[in-house]
């Protein structure tokens, strides 16, 4: 498991890049890192603290066999996230090493 | 110094970090259970074990944070410091899961910059092994005494009584925050001013309680008692800032946990939980084991529960003869034989319910089952506003409402545990079965079936279709309450799945002596208390048995048919006739309807008393059966018609005629106002309902 970067200072970027896509659409098991967190402000609030910042590695892991909610791996721990929540989530694949 | 002089500590942490078995271990599990002012969230207070000075321990609910955006989320703030009636505690012992310790000491750092006297407690290190931090770092970084423990094994447990007495012999720690940016400063000094004064501690706890004021309040939030000014404050503040703030706050917290782990083992990989999540949570095998687990459940509340009730009826009866047979005959003897012995019995035999899905809903969570059961049906759930925790409160309706509205406490937030309560009354209880049993046995048997029926299973038939109409009547139901009385934001399905841990058996034994003593202490006085009053509605005003006495056995039933009649209640299911007539009720199953209110399948003996034949008599009596096909209206029709039989049905299954469910629910919703909103809204619906039924079904020309 790859060792917690430090929260990147960058402020979030006003137009996504390229490579980046939303979290539902990641690939399951794909290595991430998020890249910026929206929503409404309490949902926002609660996984900002639960530790999903900017920078954070982060992964799909599973999908519900309804297809809906997803399970996903942040700071060792496993969330269960709806999939209209997890497309607020803007990641990035991690950069293959 | 406290009223009682013993100092108390409160054990604070995130949910799944062994909170609760730390409390467990601490306290010798002889805890003492009560509320937190205002709302039903259970409040546990032990004493430490062993020697030295007492000590009081407090279990502070599990939570992420101290932010809030409700009542219940707010304990955690109120409860360690001390806020709207809570007993501010003299000490906080911070509870961080060793296996992921970032994550987890958020909320210690949060509680660390209020300035309150702290120690850490590293708990599940047996868990985390090699993979645990080094205490004396994260001590260090939160600049406390920190001690790794293990609750499961009392690994560093004497080491933590140790840290906890030092600590509340110390003063309190140096103040300690994050480096929060200017932004985030310059907003703390436009809130701090409107601070309500009981909540001022001085110094950096002020700028603390400002910042827990940002990131909680806002516009639809649900929290109550907070002061108009400070709201004021706050939406100026983040007026004032014109950025976000909630990304500031959070993330100079994690870059000071980041910082100090930054020489951490990264968290262990979770190799069991993973493999048995690739069955449990498989599209096919989960899905199996799922249903194999929830109809286990079921099965145990409905057919394990069953020789216990039976004992408990049995033994109630046999008090109440005994009682009958010492005392003298007379008001006050009917009064506590079939008052207060009735009322104990009423009360009593939910127990063997409360205790098995108690003692299932334990193991599930314990084993960290129910949040992956939550999450399988989730989908499902939400197709109707209800969230996956809903499952398992409403499959127990079908046992019982009583235990399934207390199951509703596994559910987060306000509004979700309403909407679930609201509707789990709906479920086909096992109450109604022999109601259901009896009207389906007198009006539609066998060889009364038209031709083209007969040789079909009707009877089964109309037992399926019964359990069908609930819960599709429950999930409507839920769908309209939840898109209009309780409205109310989309809350996003934010859970934890914890890894798979083995339950505690003595922590379950705990739950399920807790969960039966509240129950009977909160809801059996309610329910006792209406058991007396429908005592009475059915015995005044009294009727004097005739002097001569009876000749017969005729002669008793004929009079007690006679003095129910004359009773209030009897006089109330008269009264109510030409509300119930259109239904195609007559007045003696008005009377019936009033003593179903007791629980439902007092139906049953109330009909063999109007009817004449004693109140002993159950589902399967033949006499009753009889007598209710035999009776007829004035004009010669007969009162029992098929078509009133399903009007009947349709009734039982959706009037809310249990005082059980309702005294439950005054109780766990801390008012009368949901009780009397549930009752009126399933009796109209069950009176509309019943209505369109029988006159349509008479303008198509049936009955």
């Amino acid at each position: 498991m790859p060792q917690p970067d430090p929260p990147a200072r960058a402020p979030d970027p006003a137009a996504p890049a390229p490579g980046e896509l939303d979290l539902d659409e990641a690939p399951l098991l794909l290595p991430c890192a998020v890249v910026s967190v929206g929503g409404a402000r309490a949902f926002r609030r609660r996984l900002l603290e639960l530790g999903v910042l900017p920078g954070v590695p982060i992964r799909k892991t599973r999908v519900a066999p309804l297809g809906d909610p997803l399970e996903i791996e942040v700071r060792g721990a496993s969330l269960s996230l709806r999939r209209a929540e997890a497309r607020c989530v803007r990641v990035r694949p991690a950069a293959a090493r | 110094m406290k009223p009682s002089g013993v100092p108390l500590v409160a054990l604070v942490g995130n949910p799944n970090t062994g909170k609760t078995s730390l409390f467990n271990a601490l306290t010798g599990q002889r805890a003492q259970v009560g509320n937190y002012p205002g709302i039903t969230v259970d409040r546990r207070e032990g004493r430490l074990l062993g020697d030295g000075p007492p000590v009081r321990i407090l279990d502070v609910p599990g939570t992420l944070s101290l932010s809030a955006r409700s009542p219940e989320e707010m304990i955690a703030l109120e409860a360690t410091l001390g806020l709207g009636g809570n007993e501010r505690p003299d000490l906080v012992v911070l509870v961080a899961d060793a296996t992921r310790a970032v994550g987890t000491l958020y909320l210690p750092l949060q509680v660390r910059e209020l300035s309150v006297p702290a120690v850490l407690a590293l708990n599940l290190a047996d868990e985390a092994g090699a993979a645990a931090p080094d205490p004396a770092s994260a001590g260090a970084a939160l600049g406390l005494p920190c001690v790794a423990v293990s609750a499961r094994t009392g690994q560093g447990l004497p080491e933590l009584v140790l840290a906890l007495r030092a600590a509340l012999a110390a003063p309190p720690p140096a103040p300690l925050a994050p480096a929060f940016p200017p932004e985030v400063v310059a907003a703390e000094d436009l809130v701090l001013p409107a601070l309500p004064d009981d909540w001022r501690r001085g110094g950096p706890a002020d700028r603390a309680l400002a910042r827990w004021a940002l990131l909680s309040l806002d516009a639809d939030d649900e929290l109550r008692g907070v002061p108009p000014g400070l709201r004021a404050a706050v939406d100026a503040a983040r007026a004032a800032a014109g950025v976000d703030l909630d990304l500031p706050i959070v993330r100079a917290r994690y870059a000071l946990l980041d910082a100090a782990a930054a020489g951490w083992a990264p968290p262990p990989p979770r190799t069991l939980t993973a493999r048995v999540d690739a069955v449990l949570l498989h599209p096919v095998a989960g899905l199996a084991v799922f249903l194999a687990v929830m109809a286990t459940v079921f099965q145990a509340l409905f057919a394990w529960s069953d020789p216990l009730i039976g004992l408990i009826e049995d033994a109630v009866a046999a008090v109440g003869a005994a009682a009958a047979g010492a005392l003298p005959p007379g008001l006050a003897t009917d009064l506590l034989v079939e008052g207060l012995i009735g009322g104990v019995g009423n009360v009593v035999v939910f127990l063997p319910q409360i205790a098995l899905l108690f003692t299932f809903i334990g193991l599930l969570e314990a084993s960290g089952y129910m949040a992956r059961a939550a999450w399988l049906m989730d989908r499902l759930m939400r197709a109707v506003g209800l969230n996956g925790r809903a499952f398992v409160p409403m499959l127990s309706g079908f046992a019982c409402a009583v235990p399934a509205i207390l199951a509703t406490r596994t559910m987060e937030r306000r509004r979700d545990r309403i909407l679930t309560m609201m509707v789990i009354p709906l479920m086909t209880c096992s109450a109604r079965l022999p109601v259901y049993t009896l009207i389906i046995g007198a009006l539609f048997p066998p060889e009364a079936l038209p031709p083209g029926l007969q040789g079909w299973p009707v009877q089964a038939g109309l037992m399926v279709a019964m359990y069908l109409f609930s819960v599709l009547m429950a999930l409507a139901a839920a769908a309209v309450l939840g898109r209009t009385v309780l409205k109310g934001p989309k809350v996003p399905l934010l859970m934890e799945l914890p890894p798979y841990r083995m339950p505690q058996l003595r922590s379950l034994a705990q739950l399920v002596r807790m969960r039966s003593a509240a129950f009977l202490r909160e809801a059996g006085t309610v329910i006792l208390a209406f058991t007396v009053l429908m005592w009475g509605l059915l015995t005044f005003p009294r009727l004097d048995p005739p002097a001569a006495g009876f000749a017969n056995d005729g002669e008793v039933a004929a009079f007690e048919a006679a003095r129910l009649e004359h009773s209030a209640a009897g006089r109330v299911g008269k009264a109510i006739e030409p509300v119930i007539r259109p239904l195609g009720f007559d007045w003696k199953i008005g009377v019936g309807l009033i003593g179903a209110f007791a629980a439902r399948e007092v139906f049953i003996s109330t009909m063999g008393l109007v009817y004449g034949i004693g109140e002993d008599v159950d589902e399967e009596s033949p006499a009753l059966r009889e007598r209710m096909a035999a009776h007829v209206h004035a004009d010669g029709r007969p009162v029992y018609t098929p078509l009133m039989g399903l009007s009947l049905l349709v009734f039982f299954a959706l009037a809310a005629q249990c005082m059980s469910t309702l005294a439950v629910l005054k109780r766990e919703t801390a008012g009368y106002g949901w009780p009397a909103f549930l009752f009126v809204w399933m009796t109209s619906l069950a009176w509309v309902s019943s209505f369109v039924l029988y006159q349509g079904g008479r303008l198509l020309g049936f009955g």
